[in-house]
């Protein structure tokens, strides 16, 4: 990966807390009983949440788990059904525009104006926050430098890969210098290696001290990306903590990987018992969950069981979905 | 800090979006703009007008059908650019490109939107108006100065069009219904709307419903412009202008709602 050496975003650097930082709590966002509701349904069911400054926040779930409603009663653009939101010290309801201000959203559907230029994309959000002319374009150049997109600068949108598009999106995000990223499922849909290209440009932020608050289904995505993040499923937050510690809590060290011949795993019913301190059956593979998965395969194999493929691999947080909802993230 | 900077005018920044893509597509829409007056008034006002001229209708009253025609085609024309430009931007800004949903994550909203586009559509009109009535002039069909007054009257008419076509356009998620708008609302008010003929000519149980269009309304002041007869009944065209000044206020109180709403959907 190419890599740029100035720092063209040197001043979107980290939130300035000297300045109109919330004098109450030191928290960003803050969420107490968080409720968003369509009708009967309840899309959100009274969450509790806190984003520190610099912080790298992440909401993890499956699809339809409420993250998105959430993202949006924080970008101020989706009304609190019930409960309390303050972002960056203030109240949604009674200071949207003020706070919509400082923030940058990277939305799940790309909202770029196909119409336009890449460029005038940036020029033209630029001047929704007020910007001048003048200060638009240069902070669109650096932004252009920063998502590797200089030399599409004068190509229609519509002509851009969807990775592009989402590098673009991300630079438009940041033409407000903005105090919070908020970026919904920033990677779903991409190849990965414009996944990869992605996330090197969202650490970029992450270490100018950019506050980012982001949804995933992806664990590798939440791993590699989140200081602490929150399991979301069904409405409701299931766990808590930093993707280190989520493991440590609710997984083993390492978990091993049995496949076997078409047929055979239904046969195996009492044979996997007490492999390890948890055995669960996937429907094309069983996970046994020991601090030390080579001893569960010699294990395994003490019994008899010969499995067509073995992995044994580090615990991840897909193990902590698994755990916490019996479901896996990615279907 | 800088970012706390709060737009002076977000109906102003939506403007300035729209005039940013027509930059790119102008090109295609001035020829049309151009085209549609020169073909309507050689094909209806000089063909058509040379056999309706022979027949001395006690209507026209000794004008040229011409010079009848041509007003009410230049307000009909900018009904239905009007309302084209009213559907079609708004179910892409909140639908298709979702541009809208990008702005209302800035410190724009929803009321900035609507009246960012109605204003773009206002400026719009009176380039078309303007572009038509300078051809009304070429044909020589302009029968008094007051013409140029002409150009609001007619933008006017295209706006009390374009509000409430925004208002309904910001309800739907596809464009089906579109078209019966365009089929069964703009195209039979372009017929029965004064615009070839006078209203009076229509049986007199329907003419009323002409009196609720604002076509009518929107035809009868620009024709009255155009003819210089608007000393004749200042008051009638007082009433005209009311009818559409209350079709745009209420069109942009509903159109704000709705396209409110939808972005608070998601």
């Amino acid at each position: 990966m190419p890599d740029t050496p100035s720092t063209p975003l040197a001043t979107a650097s980290a939130p300035d807390l000297g300045a109109p930082a919330p004098a109450s709590s030191p928290s960003l966002i803050q969420a107490r009983g968080l409720t968003k509701r369509f009708g009967e349904f309840t899309a959100v069911d009274a969450i509790d949440f806190d984003v520190a400054p610099g912080e790298s926040f992440g909401f993890l779930g499956p699809n339809g788990a409420g993250k998105t409603s959430t993202m949006r009663m924080i970008g101020c653009v989706s009304p609190l059904s019930g409960g309390t939101l303050q972002i960056l010290g203030l109240d949604p309801e009674a200071h949207g525009p003020q706070i919509r201000a400082r923030l940058g959203v990277v939305p799940q559907q790309d909202t770029l104006d196909t119409e336009l230029t890449v460029r005038e994309n940036l020029l033209i959000y630029g001047r929704y926050f007020g910007l001048s002319r003048a200060e638009c374009a240069t902070r669109a150049d650096e932004l252009l430098e920063f998502a590797q997109l200089s030399e599409r600068a004068g190509d229609q949108v519509e002509r851009l890969s969807g990775g592009m598009k989402r590098r673009l999106t991300i630079a438009r995000s940041l033409i407000n210098e903005p105090d919070v990223l908020l970026l919904d499922e920033p990677t779903t849909g991409l190849d990965p290696q414009a996944r990869h290209l992605l996330w090197d440009r969202l650490y970029r932020l992450k270490q100018r001290g950019v506050t980012l608050v982001l949804t995933t289904h992806y664990m590798d995505e939440a791993e590699q990306l989140c200081d602490r993040l929150v399991v979301m499923d069904k409405a409701k937050i299931v766990a808590e903590g930093s993707p280190r510690s989520l493991i440590e809590q609710y997984s083993t060290r390492e978990v091993t990987e049995l496949r076997f011949a078409p047929g055979v795993q239904e046969t195996l019913d009492g044979q996997l018992d007490g492999l390890a301190e948890r055995v669960e059956r996937l429907p094309d593979r069983v996970l046994l969950y020991a601090d030390d998965g080579e001893a569960a395969v010699a294990a395994a194999h003490a019994r008899g069981l010969q499995p067509e493929q073995v992995l044994v691999r580090r615990s991840s947080l897909e193990d902590v979905f698994l755990r916490l909802t019996g479901r896996s993230l990615v279907e | 800090m800088t970012a706390l900077a709060h737009p002076r005018s977000g109906i102003g920044r939506v403007f300035e979006h729209r005039f940013m893509q027509y930059r790119r597509s102008y090109r295609a829409s001035i020829f049309s703009s151009f085209l549609t007056p020169v073909l309507f008034l050689a094909a209806m006002g000089v063909g058509l007008g040379s056999y309706v001229d022979g027949s001395t209708s006690p209507a026209l009253a000794g004008l040229s059908y011409l010079a009848f025609l041509a007003p009410g085609l230049l307000a009909a024309t900018c009904m239905q650019s009007a309302a084209f430009e009213a559907a079609f931007p708004i179910m892409s800004g909140l639908v298709w490109s979702r541009t809208f949903h990008a702005m209302h994550a800035t410190p724009i909203d929803g009321r900035d939107i609507v009246l960012g586009n109605f204003a773009w559509i206002g400026a719009r009109m009176v380039l078309v108006a303007t572009v038509f009535t300078v051809i009304i002039v070429l044909f020589g069909a302009a029968a008094s100065p007051l013409i140029v007054l002409a150009i609001p009257a007619a933008a006017l008419t295209g706006l009390a069009f374009a509000a409430p076509i925004m208002a309904f356009a910001a309800t739907q998620r596809t464009p089906n219904k579109f078209n019966a708008v365009f089929r069964f609302g703009i195209t039979p008010l372009f017929l029965f709307s004064g615009t070839f003929y006078p209203v009076e000519s229509l049986p007199a149980a329907i003419q009323p419903l002409a009196w609720v269009t604002p076509l009518y309304h929107g035809v009868a002041l620009t024709r009255a412009l155009s003819l210089g007869t608007v000393g004749g009944a200042p008051g009638l065209a007082l009433i005209h202008l009311v009818v559409l000044l209350a079709f745009i206020a209420v069109g942009l109180w509903f159109a704000s709602r709705t396209v409110g709403k939808t972005l608070l959907r998601g």
